[in-house]
C-alpha cells in the first residue's frame, strides 16, 4: 500500500533500502523494523486533514532533503552541562551516533545499567526484547514509526528492583549541523525495577550549520511502585527539527513526573502517551516553552486511564513571540471501569506579538462516571496591571516584561519535583528568554 | 421555578416518556421516492418558484453530488441510503388558505394535542406561530398584526415569490449552497421553513415561533429558516420540534441562517424534543442542522439557545460570525442524551471584528449507553483586536456505561485577545441525591431537580413559555436512568 | 410501642463494622441525646436510621410507628416521617432553597393525600416559619446552601425541619461549628419543635447544646454501643469527667 500523501517521503527508494538493512538484524529486531515502515507507508507523511496532526504542518519539513548518512561533524567539546546538574551520570549522542569521549559514566551506582542500544540488541538483555517497541502503539504515529525502522543508536538505562538512583542520568543528543541537513533518529528505553527511583534528563541540542531533524523515541516502563522523574530539554537552533514521543507505561502505584521545555526550533513536537494500566498509578506531564521568531512548538498529550483509581495532572504553559506558534493537544480518555479517575488538564499561554498564534485543544473523552475531570486554558496578553505596577517602580519596559513572562513560566516550572532540575531547566529558560526577548519578540 | 404558569405545551407533556410519538392520519402529496435533479425540479415547481431559485437548487444539488458525508463527528449510524427516502411530502390542502378556518381540522387537532393551538385567541399572549407540518408550512398566526409594523414573518416559499430581493440578498449569505454535506442537501431540497424580517428599529412585540412536526413516514425534513434583523431593531425567535415514534430513522437536515445587522439583536431557542428513538436505539430521527448566524454590523448581537432533548442523533453547532465590530455572540446549550441517543453538538464563535465578544456555556447530560460530546471552535482573528471569548463546559454522567467527552477547539491568532475555558467532567453527586431523598423526594424526581439545577444557567435564557416546557424535558428525558 | 425502635443495631461502612448492637427506643414527645467522643459511630446511627447508601446493617432491626424502617429507601423514609438534620449541608447549584423545600413538601403532601400547595401558599406558609429562625428571605432564593455560612446552613436545616414537620428529627451535631448565638437560635428553633407527637434524637459532641435544648435522656455513645443511658444529669457528668471512662468501660 502507498502512503495517501502526495508527497513520498523519505523516498521509496531510501525505505527499500532500510527494509533490506533491517533484515541483516536479528529476526525480533529485524520485525520491529518492518512493522515501523509498513506503518509509516500505510499513514504517510502526516497533513492537516489528520486531526492529530491538524496545527501542525510537516511541509517545511519534508521540502528540506534531509539525508541520514550526512558525514556528522565532529565535537569534541563537551557541551557545557546545565548549571546544577554538574553531577550527573552524561551521555552523549552526536547526530544520533554514541559519543563515549564525551560521555562521563564513571561511579554508576549497583543495579544500574547504561548502555549503547545496539550493544544491547545485539546480545538482548530481557529488557531490549521484552520492552522495544512495546510501550509505543505505533497507531497514529507516523514518525515515531519511522524511528522504529531507522534509528542506528539508542540508550538502555535499566534500574534493578529497589535500585534507587541518587544522581540523574542525562541524555545528551547534540544535533550538529554540518554541511548538508541531516537526519537522524533517536531511541530511548528505559525500564524501571519494582520500586526503583532515578531521575532522566533528556537534553536535546542544537549547533550552528545545516538544517537537522531529530525523530526521537523514548520508551519509559516501570514496574510497581517504581518513582520515575524524566525531564526533557529541546533546546535546537533555528533551523532545527525536532519530532519526539515519548511513551510511558507505568505498573500499579507507580509514579511518573514528566515535564518538557522547550527553547527553540524550527519545529518542535513533543508527543507524549502514557498508559494508566493499574490501579494507584500517578501521572504529571507538565511542560513550558517560549516560541519566538518562526518557531512551532507543538505539545500532544494523551493520558489513558485504563485501571481504576489512577491521577493524573497536566499543566502546560507557554508565551509565543514575533510569528511564532504554539500548539497544546491534550487529550484525558477515561476508559470504561476506570473508576475513580481524578484527571486534571490546564494550558495557559500568553501572546506577545500580533503575529503570534496559539492553538489549543485541550480534550476529554469520559466513559466511566464515577470520575472528577476537568481541563482549563486561557490565552490572552501580559496583563497592564501588572506591568504598569512594574513601569511605576521605575523598572525597564523590557525588563519588567521580562520579569512578567519569567513569572508566568515558572508557574509551569515549579511543578517540576527534582529541585536540581527545576532550578537547572529554570537558568535555561532564564538565559534563553533574556537572549530571545532582548528585542522581546513583542510589538 | 417561582412561579409555574400551566402552559399548553406544559399541559400536553405528562408524566412519561415520549409524548408526541402518535400519527395523524391525514393524506399526504408525496414526491417520487428518491433524489435526482427531477425532484428538485419537482420541489421547485411544487413551490411555484421563480428560476433563479430553482438555479440556485440545482448548483446545490449538482455540489452534493460531489460530497462526501462527514465523519469526523463522534457518532455512528449506519449508511444512510438518499435514494430510500422522499424529499417531499406535504398535507393535501387547497390551493391557498385565507384563513386558519380552513385548516384541515385534522391538523388543528394535531398541534393542539402537541400543544400549540393556531387559532389566535387561543394563543399564548404574544407569541407568533408558523406551523410546519413535514415539509409544509401550514398556518401562520399574528400575521396582520406583525405585518403593521413592517415585520414580515412567512413561509419561506411564500417570500420567495412575494419578497425575491430580500430572499435573494441574503439566502446561502450565511450558509452557502456548498458548506457542508447536510447543508448542500438542504440547499437542493428544501421545501420550507420559515423566514422573518424585521425593519429598521423595530423592536418586534412579541415572540416569533415555529412549530416543526415530521408526520409522513419515509421522509425527510429538509426547513430552511432565514432571520434579518434591520440595523437597531430586535427579534426573539422560538423553535419546537416533534415527530412520531416509528422504527425507522428520518433524517432531519435543516438550515438556519440569521443575519443581524448594525446594533441588531436576534434571540434563537430551540426546544429540541424529536423522537429519540427507543430504548434499545431503534428509531429516532437524525438530526443533522446547520445553523449560523453573522453579526455583520457593529454591535450586533445574535444569542443561540438550546435545549436537545430528543433525536437519536443529534449533529449541530450554532454558530456566529463576528464580523462588525463591537458584535457579541452567545451560545447556551443544554443537551441530555439517554439510551441509545447520540449527541455532537457545540459552537464556533468566529472573531473576525474589533472588541467582539463570546460567551459559551454548554450542559451535557449522558444516561443510559448514551455518548454526549461537546465540540466546539473559538477562532480569534489576526485583526479581531481586544476579542474576548469565555467558555464553560460541564458534563454530567448518570450510570457507568455512558460518555461524556469534550473537544473545545481554541485558536489565538490576536496576541490582544483574552480567552478562557474551563470544563469539568462528573458524575451526578451521591451526597446531593441522598440530601433530597431524605427530604423525602422520590429519586426521579431529584434528579430532575438536580439536573435542572445543573442546566440553570442556559434554562433560564429561554422565554418563559419554552423555560418551563424545558425544565418538565429535562426531567422526562432522564426518566428510568437511575435505579 | 415506641415511635422509634432500635433493636441489636450492627452496621458496616466500606467493610467495618462501625455499630456492634445498638438498642434505643425513642417515645413520641421525648428528646433523646446521644453523646459520645469523635469515632464513636454516633453519626454512623444518625445515617442508618436515615437510609445512606454505603451503610450497610448486618443485623438488628429498626422500627418505626410498627413500619419495618430498614426495607424502605431513604425517600420513603423521610416521607414516613424521618428527619435527618445534616451535620454537612449538601449544596445543590442551580436549585433556589424555595424550590427545594416546595418539592419536598409537595412529595410529603401528596404522600399523606394531602393537596399539593402552590408557590403562593407555599411561599406564604413558609414566611412565618421563617421569621422565628431569623432565615432571610434573600437566603431563600439563593440555591441550596451553596455560599451559606455554617451558621445559614443549620439554621437550613432547622427551616426545613420546621416546614416538613416530621414525626422523628435526628439531628446530627446541628451544634457543632455555631458560635453562642448561632446556637441560641438554633436551639430556639428545635424548641419550638419539640411536641407531644414528636420524637427528637440529638446526636452530639457536647453538653453545650444541651443547656438550651434540655433532653429527657441521655445515652453515652462509644465504640459502636450504648455504654451508659440516664436522664439530663448524665450529660452533666459527663462534662465533669470526660468521655475517658467511658471508653475505657468498653474496652475493658
Amino acid at each position: 500500500m502507498r502512503a495517501r500523501t502526495t508527497q513520498s517521503w523519505p523516498t521509496d527508494e531510501r525505505l527499500i533500502a532500510a527494509e533490506r538493512a533491517a533484515a541483516a538484524g536479528p529476526a525480533w529486531l529485524a520485525e520491529t523494523r518492518r512493522q515501523g515502515l509498513r506503518i509509516f507507508r500505510d499513514a504517510g507523511v502526516p497533513h492537516a486533514k489528520i486531526e492529530a496532526w491538524k496545527y501542525t504542518g510537516v511541509n517545511g519539513l519534508v521540502g528540506i532533503g534531509f539525508d541520514p548518512h550526512a558525514p556528522a561533524p565532529e565535537v569534541r567539546i563537551p557541551p557545557p552541562p546545565l548549571a546544577g546538574l554538574e553531577d550527573a551520570y552524561r551521555v552523549v549522542f552526536v547526530n544520533g551516533r554514541f559519543a563515549p569521549l564525551l560521555s562521563e559514566l564513571d561511579g554508576l551506582a549497583e543495579g544500574v545499567a547504561v548502555v549503547p542500544l545496539t550493544t544491547a540488541a545485539a546480545d538482548p538483555p530481557e529488557a531490549v526484547r521484552a520492552h522495544l517497541g512495546r510501550v509505543l502503539d505505533l497507531d497514529g504515529m507516523p514518525f515515531a514509526a519511522l524511528n522504529a525502522a531507522f534509528w542506528t543508536e539508542g540508550c538502555l538505562v535499566t534500574l534493578d528492583d529497589g535500585c534507587t538512583l541518587s544522581r540523574p542520568i542525562h541524555l545528551v543528543s547534540i544535533a550538529a549541523g554540518g554541511d548538508a541537513p541531516t537526519m537522524f533518529a533517536p531511541r530511548t528505553l528505559v525500564v524501571f525495577g519494582r520500586g526503583a527511583r532515578a531521575t532522566i534528563v533528556e537534553s536535546h541540542l542544537g549547533t550552528d550549520g545545516a538544517p537537522t531533524f531529530s525523530n526521537a523515541v523514548s520508551e519509559v516502563v516501570a514496574a510497581e511502585g517504581a518513582v520515575v522523574e524524566h525531564y526533557k530539554q529541546v533546546q535546537g537552533c533555528e533551523a532545527d527539527f525536532h519530532v519526539g514521543a515519548s511513551a510511558v507505561s507505568l505498573g500499579a502505584g507507580a509514579s511518573y513526573d514528566g515535564f518538557a521545555l522547550t527553547l527553540g526550533g524550527r519545529l518542535v513536537r513533543n508527543e507524549t502517551r502514557v498508559t494508566l494500566a493499574s490501579p494507584g498509578a500517578e501521572c504529571r506531564i507538565n511542560g513550558a516553552y517560549a516560541a519566538f521568531g518562526d518557531s512551532h512548538v507543538d505539545n500532544t498529550t494523551l493520558i489513558d486511564h485504563v485501571a481504576a483509581g489512577a491521577t493524573s495532572r497536566e499543566t502546560f504553559m507557554g508565551v509565543v513571540g514575533d510569528s511564532a506558534r504554539g500548539v497544546f493537544q491534550g487529550k484525558t480518555l477515561v476508559r470504561a471501569h476506570a473508576q475513580k479517575t481524578d484527571g486534571h488538564m490546564l494550558h495557559k499561554a500568553l501572546l506577545l506579538s500580533s503575529g503570534a498564534e496559539v492553538d489549543a485543544k485541550p480534550e476529554l473523552e469520559i466513559y466511566a462516571d464515577d470520575v472528577k475531570c476537568s481541563h482549563g486554558a486561557t490565552a490572552g496578553k501580559l496583563d497592564e496591571t501588572m506591568l504598569f505596577y512594574l513601569l511605576s517602580r521605575g523598572i525597564p519596559r523590557g525588563q519588567a516584561r521580562r520579569l512578567l513572562i519569567e513569572a508566568f513560566l515558572a508557574g509551569a516550572l515549579d511543578e517540576i519535583r527534582h529541585a536540581n532540575v527545576r532550578e537547572a531547566l529554570r537558568g535555561a529558560l532564564m538565559k534563553s528568554i533574556g537572549d530571545a526577548t532582548r528585542d522581546l519578540g513583542c510589538d | 421555578m417561582e412561579t409555574e404558569p400551566k402552559t399548553a405545551n406544559e399541559l400536553a407533556l405528562g408524566d412519561t416518556a415520549y409524548k408526541y410519538g402518535f400519527v395523524t392520519d391525514i393524506e399526504s402529496e408525496l414526491a417520487p421516492k428518491g433524489l435526482d435533479e427531477d425532484t428538485v425540479r419537482f420541489i421547485s415547481a411544487k413551490k411555484d418558484e421563480p428560476d433563479w431559485m430553482l438555479e440556485w437548487r440545482l448548483r446545490a444539488y449538482r455540489h452534493w453530488t460531489t460530497m462526501r458525508e462527514p465523519t469526523w463527528q463522534k457518532v455512528n449510524y449506519p449508511p444512510i441510503d438518499y435514494q430510500d427516502a422522499y424529499y417531499y411530502a406535504a398535507p393535501k390542502t387547497k390551493e391557498r388558505l385565507n384563513s386558519l378556518d380552513e385548516v384541515d381540522p385534522e391538523l388543528l387537532a394535531t398541534y393542539e394535542k402537541l400543544g400549540i393551538p393556531l387559532r389566535e385567541q387561543e394563543m399564548l399572549a404574544g407569541v407568533a406561530v408558523d406551523a410546519v407540518f413535514d415539509s409544509v408550512s401550514v398556518a401562520t398566526t399574528y400575521k396582520g398584526k406583525l405585518e403593521a409594523m413592517g415585520v414580515i414573518f412567512s413561509p419561506i416559499s411564500e417570500a420567495v415569490r412575494e419578497h425575491p430581493e430580500l430572499v435573494r440578498k441574503y439566502l446561502g449569505s450565511v450558509v452557502p449552497y456548498s458548506d457542508n454535506f447536510f447543508a448542500t442537501l438542504n440547499a437542493a431540497v428544501f421545501s420550507d421553513g420559515t423566514f422573518a424580517y424585521v425593519p429598521k428599529g423595530v423592536r418586534c412585540p412579541m415572540e416569533l415561533s415555529t412549530y416543526f412536526r415530521i408526520n409522513a413516514t419515509q421522509t425527510g425534513q429538509f426547513e430552511r429558516t432565514l432571520i434579518i434583523a434591520e440595523e437597531g431593531s430586535y427579534v426573539s425567535y422560538l423553535e419546537g420540534c416533534t415527530a412520531p415514534m416509528r422504527d425507522e430513522n428520518q433524517l432531519h437536515a435543516a438550515v438556519v441562517e440569521l443575519v443581524a445587522l448594525d446594533d441588531a439583536e436576534i434571540k434563537y431557542s430551540t426546544v429540541q424534543n424529536w423522537y429519540p428513538g427507543d430504548a434499545d436505539g431503534r428509531g429516532g430521527i437524525y438530526n443533522f442542522v446547520t445553523k449560523r448566524g453573522a453579526c455583520r454590523g457593529r454591535n450586533s448581537k445574535i444569542l443561540w439557545t438550546q435545549v436537545e432533548t430528543g433525536s437519536a442523533i443529534t449533529w449541530k453547532y450554532p454558530s456566529c460570525i463576528l464580523q462588525g465590530d463591537g458584535s457579541v455572540g452567545e451560545f447556551y446549550s443544554v443537551a441530555i442524551t439517554n439510551n441509545r441517543q447520540q449527541a455532537d453538538t457545540g459552537t464556533k464563535m468566529i472573531h473576525i471584528g474589533r472588541n467582539t465578544s463570546s460567551r459559551i456555556i454548554s450542559k451535557g447530560i449522558s444516561a443510559g449507553h448514551a455518548d454526549n460530546t461537546y465540540r466546539g471552535l473559538v477562532r480569534i482573528q489576526p485583526k479581531a483586536e481586544g476579542a474576548r471569548n469565555y467558555t464553560r463546559c460541564d458534563s454530567l454522567l448518570i450510570g457507568d456505561a455512558c460518555g461524556a467527552h469534550t473537544v473545545p477547539y481554541i485558536e489565538t491568532r490576536n496576541a490582544s485577545a483574552k480567552v478562557e475555558h474551563e470544563a469539568t467532567t462528573s458524575k451526578i453527586s451521591e451526597d446531593q441525591l441522598f440530601y433530597c431523598l431524605q427530604r423525602g423526594l422520590p429519586e426521579e424526581e431529584a434528579v430532575s431537580l438536580i439536573v435542572n439545577g445543573f442546566c440553570k444557567e442556559v434554562l433560564q435564557t429561554l422565554p418563559m413559555e419554552f423555560a418551563v416546557e424545558a425544565q418538565k424535558l429535562v426531567g422526562i428525558s432522564l426518566e428510568g436512568s437511575v435505579g | 410501642m415506641a415511635l422509634l425502635e432500635i433493636e441489636g443495631l450492627r452496621a458496616r461502612v466500606e467493610g467495618k463494622e462501625i455499630l456492634k448492637g445498638v438498642d434505643l427506643r425513642v417515645e413520641a414527645g421525648a428528646v433523646h441525646a446521644v453523646m459520645g467522643p469523635n469515632g464513636s459511630g454516633k453519626s454512623t446511627l444518625a445515617h442508618v436510621i436515615a437510609g445512606r447508601p454505603g451503610y450497610e446493617v448486618t443485623d438488628g432491626s429498626i422500627t418505626f410507628d410498627g413500619r419495618d424502617l430498614l426495607s424502605l429507601g431513604a425517600d420513603e423514609r423521610a416521607r414516613a416521617g424521618v428527619f435527618l438534620a445534616f451535620q454537612y449541608p449538601v449544596e445543590i447549584p442551580g436549585v433556589t432553597n424555595t424550590t427545594f423545600l416546595r418539592h419536598a413538601l409537595n412529595a410529603q403532601r401528596a404522600e399523606r393525600g394531602e393537596p399539593t400547595l402552590d408557590p403562593i401558599e407555599f411561599v406564604r406558609m413558609l414566611r412565618d416559619k421563617m421569621r422565628s429562625l431569623g432565615v432571610t428571605e434573600e437566603l431563600l432564593k439563593r440555591p441550596v446552601n451553596v455560599g451559606f455560612s455554617g451558621g445559614e446552613k443549620k439554621r437550613n436545616e432547622i427551616l426545613q425541619m420546621a416546614v416538613l414537620e416530621p414525626r422523628l428529627a435526628v439531628l446530627d451535631e446541628t451544634d457543632s461549628g455555631l458560635d453562642i448565638d448561632a446556637l441560641k437560635v438554633v436551639a430556639d428553633g428545635v424548641n419550638a419543635l419539640r411536641s407531644p407527637a414528636r420524637g427528637m434524637l440529638l446526636i452530639t459532641h457536647y453538653q453545650r447544646v444541651l443547656s438550651y435544648v434540655v433532653p429527657d435522656h441521655v445515652h453515652v455513645f462509644a465504640g459502636g454501643v450504648i455504654v451508659a443511658s440516664g436522664d439530663k444529669d448524665l450529660a452533666r457528668e459527663l462534662e465533669e469527667k470526660g468521655y475517658a471512662d467511658f471508653a475505657a468501660a468498653d474496652a475493658a
